[in-house]
């Protein structure tokens, strides 16, 4: 069992207790602790269950490459599952739980799964995906969606905030152990701006806890130097708790700060994503150590070598009295020495390879550990935890030679370089068969724009694993990174490490080599995904050559943990099965992020109001006040209606359409958009963009028109009005100002360089008020008799589709007489400061005229009463102006125009196309919106043909019935027949419509035009 | 004209550090030949500024005036005087191709300032604020919507975005300078 040890733990503080729970039982920790080593102090071996057989699961590493111990953290709005316990900082108060089991973690129905492990083999899914559908869809998937994922689904509303930050830097290193220290002081040397951080919450990484000497002193006092001189420097900033997340293009990279993580609920930011720009990267992110593969290995108790030391050392913690070290490398021996400096026992040191030499072997067998070389782990005893392991030969197939009883095995195949974020931009890899491990090939860097290398790695994450060769790697790289990010040449001098003698690895990919199947199918590679030796085989075995593809019919490195463990071992055995060198082989992509990062982080600030912006208008707050039910139409809000108390929007809705048509009616039309085109050349200019003719339009008046993509489909439309001899203001719709805005400066910087025409955007510079009704004019001509405006609104003076400057009241305003409702209509314009006085003062003055304002859908309705189409209604990005009868607002006259082309041609000009056409229900009633109407026979697919489709419906209160207006095929030519809409809401019943012309109200435009 | 007022009416928020609307302000869109020495006299009789570099923000007696693009320049001055630069400019290059046109009311503008101002726009644009000098302006984004900004002698910085999002920037500004989200990378 795992105890706190009653000395040591270089990185606690034994005077702060701090108390925890897991699973409601109440623990105690030091201030300094990782949950992991909080819980092993407390005596907690198991933590959790496997993914697929519920295996009980122990912590099997110290860092972020830990894939059993993950937990739910925290309650309530602070709940998180899938938390890793390695890298959770322990904090007073904190609660967690374990995952994957029902109903306890020391009971778990869900270890059936287990028994049938035969039957849960290597593309368990996708076999089953080849019974009848029936069963897939009956009997597995329920069960297959009932068991899957580790975690729960937080329930409530994250509590927390988030935020990004964007830094500059010359040289971003990334790692803040010996190497990041050494690359970061050597950078700094060439004057270069240094950003280093560093993912835990101390310096030095795992170099402390090997030991040796740098600079003559020890590891932990050189660290403090390093430290401090970094510090003390004023290109370089130092940073804890942030993670290299990821390496993107052109030395962009992420960084996953944990502000807070560890200090809940104290106002400031949970997590801030580091959104860096490097001109030069240093990976310093050093290497991680493979489990070996023997039978039982993910037994709780059974952990990393390196991990038991970093227990002792850091946390003084011992995951238990007596441990056995399995190991094919020197690496591990320190283990047991530290494990015997702990005053523990070391019943003995199993060595694979089939000597065991050299110093480190010297001094385990001088502190009295037995050591057994060519030997391996037959297999390991116990259940919940690890009770004894029995010894074989290496060479063997597992005959048991010896039982020696342990609490605890320590093992380790040797250390990979952590090459993840060498990789993510590209860095390829090479296969270095001394250490036996993937490496990063230092002439196949990451290139950015320029095609040099913008990423080098330092220490073992290059491959180093002597301090000598590490200091003396990671000093280099960071003037490597400093000169190439354009900084001085450097003669600082590297950290002196004095050489140390290693007896070399021994590569074991299965422990005995000659295991047979039975112990295969105990020996994990993927823990949390429960993916064994025997299963990689298995793969190979039908058919699987490819890693990628073992990857995913196996799930191998699929869990959270990404394959940090599992990869390495997992492609050798593949390797193996496939009768090919590793490098054959080669390894899955590396993706960022390095570790999972919170979707909390990646989404920043935007969230609740500052989820996206919203564009207000300079009458919003008024809106608003008056309890406007809101649409959204672009990113704008828009009122809808104006619901009064106890109305539904329906009858808000009725009621503006008949007030405007009967009295008054202001709308807020500040969305639409406008643009100001102006120069020598503005007329050719606007006749190319719009399909009538602009360049003729008279100074004062306006003109509606259309616009269209080159492709001859309708895209905007509006009003434009002439200001002067060179100067037009475009209106476009509310949706499409910026759309609009960009289609003409794309045209005139990229086709017509050449021509002198600016435009302009002044959208939001003016507040704009349709003034509607009747009674437009009166309260127009009010406004000037109270506060002397001086513009004649007249109709002589103002008539139908033209405009004027001046004062209206005391409003700076520009006045158009134009009508979408086809009532008497002005449209004011007010600079957008004096917009909200403005919708006031109309509002103050209406009240005699029975003023009131309306929304969006008392717009629409009133338009398509007039047969008035919408963009985005009518049209879909595949109709063209002639589909909708506006064929009088398309210039024959001139020689080229946007579509002018794509509309003469055989499709365009198909007297099948569908046409609009107005419809008219036989009973009154609205046809549903979307319907279609069907013809005679059916397509080549069974179904009904189909004769056209409505584009526009409503009731209209104005005729007190329902109108619509659709696409017909040969609509135009069938008046007065009456064609189907058979609806889809279930009741089976057709909406019966004659076609009618589609200006319901007013053909001849009486009301507009007085 | 009473009632005159700008998006937010000055609204201020006073986190790490010090967010205010500033309220109105006039702005004038100047396009032209930048190289013309007719337009660099109408800029400097408007503003008493001589013309910008790239990116470069000038001050003179009467306002700022700002590089926006190879043809473009923002002129800032006081509110009430915006219609009459834009009908001086237009009168001055009616002999050339230009565009004035007043956007005084199309945007909104922000004063951010105290210790860490820097960090609050970098919390939320991408462009480098430690290279950030007096003199320049930066036209770039704060979070989802465009946004220009540049700093006083004094360290204040002014941030320029359209008006019908000035509730969002507001509530952005407000959001990255609340008390405890100091970074402390930029001081």
């Amino acid at each position: 069992m795992s105890t706190r040890l009653a000395q040591g733990g270089r990185l606690i503080d034994r005077s702060k207790a701090m108390e925890f729970t897991f699973n409601g039982k109440r623990m105690t920790g030091y201030a300094g602790d990782t949950l992991a080593a909080a819980l092993l102090g407390a005596g907690q071996t198991l933590v959790g269950r496997s993914f697929k057989y519920h295996r009980p699961r122990g912590i099997l590493a110290s860092g972020s490459e830990e894939p059993n111990a993950l937990v739910h953290l925290g309650e309530g709005a602070r709940f998180e599952p899938d938390q890793r316990v390695t890298t959770t900082e322990l904090f007073d108060g904190l609660t967690c739980t374990s995952q994957n089991h029902w109903p306890s973690l020391e009971f778990d129905v869900g270890a059936i799964n287990n028994k049938f492990s035969r039957f849960l083999t290597a593309g368990f899914y996708y076999k089953t995906f080849m019974f009848p559908r029936v069963a897939w869809e009956k009997l597995f998937e329920p069960i297959v969606r009932q068991s899957a994922g580790l975690g729960q689904v937080p329930k409530e509303r994250d509590a927390d905030r988030y935020e990004h930050f964007y830094a500059h830097v010359d040289v971003l290193v990334v790692g803040g152990g010996v190497a990041g220290l050494a690359a970061a002081r050597s950078a700094a040397s060439t004057g270069a701006k240094v950003l280093l951080i560093e993912q835990t919450n101390h310096w030095g990484g795992r170099a402390v806890v090997d030991g040796g000497e740098i600079d003559g002193m020890p590891v932990e006092g050189w660290v403090n130097k390093a430290v401090e001189e970094l510090e003390n420097m004023a290109n370089v900033t130092i940073r804890t708790r942030i993670m290299g997340a990821g390496v993107y293009d052109h030395g962009y990279a992420t960084g996953y700060e944990r502000v807070a993580d560890h200090t809940p609920g104290d106002g400031r930011p949970r997590h801030r994503l580091w959104r860096i720009r490097a001109k030069q990267i240093v990976t310093a992110t050093g290497a991680i150590e493979r489990p070996l593969s023997f039978a039982g290995n993910d037994i709780p108790g059974v952990m990393l070598a390196g991990a038991l030391r970093d227990y002792i050392v850091n946390w003084g913690v011992s995951a238990g009295d007596r441990v056995v070290v399995v190991t094919n490398n020197d690496d591990a021996y320190r283990t047991a020495l530290a494990v015997k400096a702990a005053g523990l026992n070391v019943p003995m040191i199993l060595d694979a390879r089939a000597e065991a030499g050299g110093p480190l072997a010297d001094a385990a067998r001088e502190a009295g550990i037995r050591v057994e070389a060519g030997k391996g782990i037959a297999k390991v005893h116990g259940g919940k935890k690890v009770t004894g392991v029995s010894v074989c030969a290496q060479a063997g197939e597992g005959a048991s030679l010896e039982e020696i009883k342990c609490d605890a095995v320590a093992m380790s195949g040797g250390w990979s370089p952590v090459v993840h974020l060498w990789s993510h931009c590209g860095g390829k890899l090479i296969w270095d068969v001394e250490q036996a491990h993937f490496r990063p090939d230092p002439d196949r860097a990451p290139t950015s724009h320029d095609g040099a290398a913008f990423v080098v790695t330092a220490g073992s994450a290059t491959g180093a694993l002597s301090l000598a060769d590490v200091m003396a790697d990671a000093h280099a790289a960071g003037k490597v990174a400093g000169k190439a990010a354009g900084g001085k040449t450097s003669s600082k001098a590297a950290p002196e490490v004095a050489p140390e003698t290693m007896q070399p690895i021994e590569p074991v990919w299965v422990m005995p080599q000659g295991a047979g199947p039975d112990k295969r199918m105990k020996m994990w590679l993927d823990f949390q995904n429960d993916v064994k030796v025997s299963d990689v085989q298995l793969a190979a075995r039908e058919g699987y050559e490819s890693v990628e593809h073992t990857k995913r019919y196996t799930t191998l490195g699929m869990a959270n943990d990404q394959g940090k463990l599992s990869n390495i071992n997992g492609l050798a055995i593949l390797s193996d099965a496939l009768s090919q060198e590793i490098p054959a082989t080669g390894t899955t992509t590396f993706r960022p992020p390095y570790n999972p990062i919170s979707f909390g982080a990646i989404a920043g600030e935007a969230r609740g109001e500052l989820f996206q912006p919203v564009r207000q208008t300079p009458m919003h707050a008024w809106h608003a006040e008056a309890g406007a039910y809101f649409e959204p139409v672009g990113h704008w809000y828009r009122p809808y209606c104006y619901p009064k108390s106890g109305e539904t929007h329906e009858q808000a809705v009725n009621r503006e359409v008949l007030n405007t048509r009967e009295n008054l009616g202001l709308l807020d039309a500040s969305t639409l958009g406008k643009l100001v085109v102006k120069g020598p050349d503005a007329g050719k200019f606007l006749d190319m963009m719009y399909t009538n003719m602009m360049s003729n339009l008279a100074v004062g008046k306006c003109r509606y028109g259309l616009m269209c993509s080159e492709n001859g489909f309708l895209s905007d439309d509006g009003v434009v009005a002439r200001i002067d001899e060179d100067t037009w203001l475009c209106h476009t719709t509310s949706g499409g100002a910026d759309r609009i805005h960009a289609w003409m400066e794309d045209w005139l910087q990229c086709e017509w360089w050449d021509w002198n025409v600016y435009v302009a955007n002044v959208t939001e510079q003016l507040a704009q008020v349709a003034v509607v009704g009747p009674n437009a004019r009166k309260v127009l001509e009010k406004l000037n008799d109270q506060a002397g405006g001086g513009m004649d609104l007249s109709a002589e003076a103002l008539p139908f589709m033209q405009w004027r400057d001046g004062k209206i009241g005391n409003f700076d305003a520009r006045a158009y007489r134009i009508s979408f409702s086809g009532e008497l209509s002005y449209e004011i314009a007010v600079p957008a400061s004096q917009g909200r006085a403005f919708w006031d003062a109309l509002l103050d003055a209406g009240g005699e005229f029975g003023v009131m304002p309306y929304g969006t859908e008392c717009l629409h309705i009133m338009r398509a009463e007039k047969g008035f189409i919408m963009i985005g209604d009518e049209t879909d990005g595949t109709v063209i102006p002639q589909d909708l009868g506006l064929n009088w607002a398309i210039s024959k006259k001139k020689e080229d125009f946007m579509g002018k082309r794509a509309q003469s041609r055989s499709h365009m000009t198909d007297p099948d196309r569908w046409k609009l056409v107005g419809l008219e229900t036989l009973d009154g009633s609205v046809i549903p919106d979307g319907a279609y109407a069907v013809g005679e026979g059916v397509n080549a697919n069974g179904q009904k043909n189909v004769i056209g489709r409505v584009t526009s419906t409503y009731y209209s209160p104005t005729l007190k019935k329902g109108i619509a207006m659709g696409l017909v095929k040969h609509g135009p030519d069938r008046m007065g027949e009456v064609i189907g809409f058979p609806t889809v809401d279930g009741s089976n019943t057709v909406v019966k419509a004659k076609i009618v012309s589609p200006v319901f109200y007013d053909p001849e435009g009486e009301k507009q035009n007085v | 004209m009473s009632d005159v007022v700008s998006a937010l009416r000055g609204a201020k928020y006073e986190g790490f550090c010090k967010v205010e609307e500033a309220g109105l302000v006039g702005m004038v869109t100047l396009r032209g030949d930048l190289a013309s020495k007719t337009l660099a006299a109408a800029v400097k009789a408007a503003t008493g500024a001589d013309m910008p570099d790239i990116c470069g923000i000038l001050a003179g007696e009467k306002g700022k005036v700002a590089w926006m693009s190879p043809d473009e320049l923002l002129l800032m001055v006081d509110h009430g005087a915006a219609e009459q630069v834009v009908s001086d400019l237009s009168e001055a290059l009616s002999g050339e191709h230009a565009l004035a046109v007043n956007v005084s009311d199309a945007r909104a503008v922000f004063h951010v300032s105290g210790d860490g101002a820097r960090e609050v726009v970098a919390k939320l644009s991408p462009a480098d604020m430690a290279a950030l000098e007096p003199g320049t302006l930066r036209r770039s984004r704060v979070a989802q919507v465009p946004a220009a900004f540049h700093m006083d002698e004094d360290g204040m910085i002014e941030l320029v975005c359209f008006r019908s999002v000035a509730t969002y920037v507001f509530g952005l500004l407000e959001n990255a300078a609340r008390p405890g989200s100091e970074v402390g990378y930029l001081t």
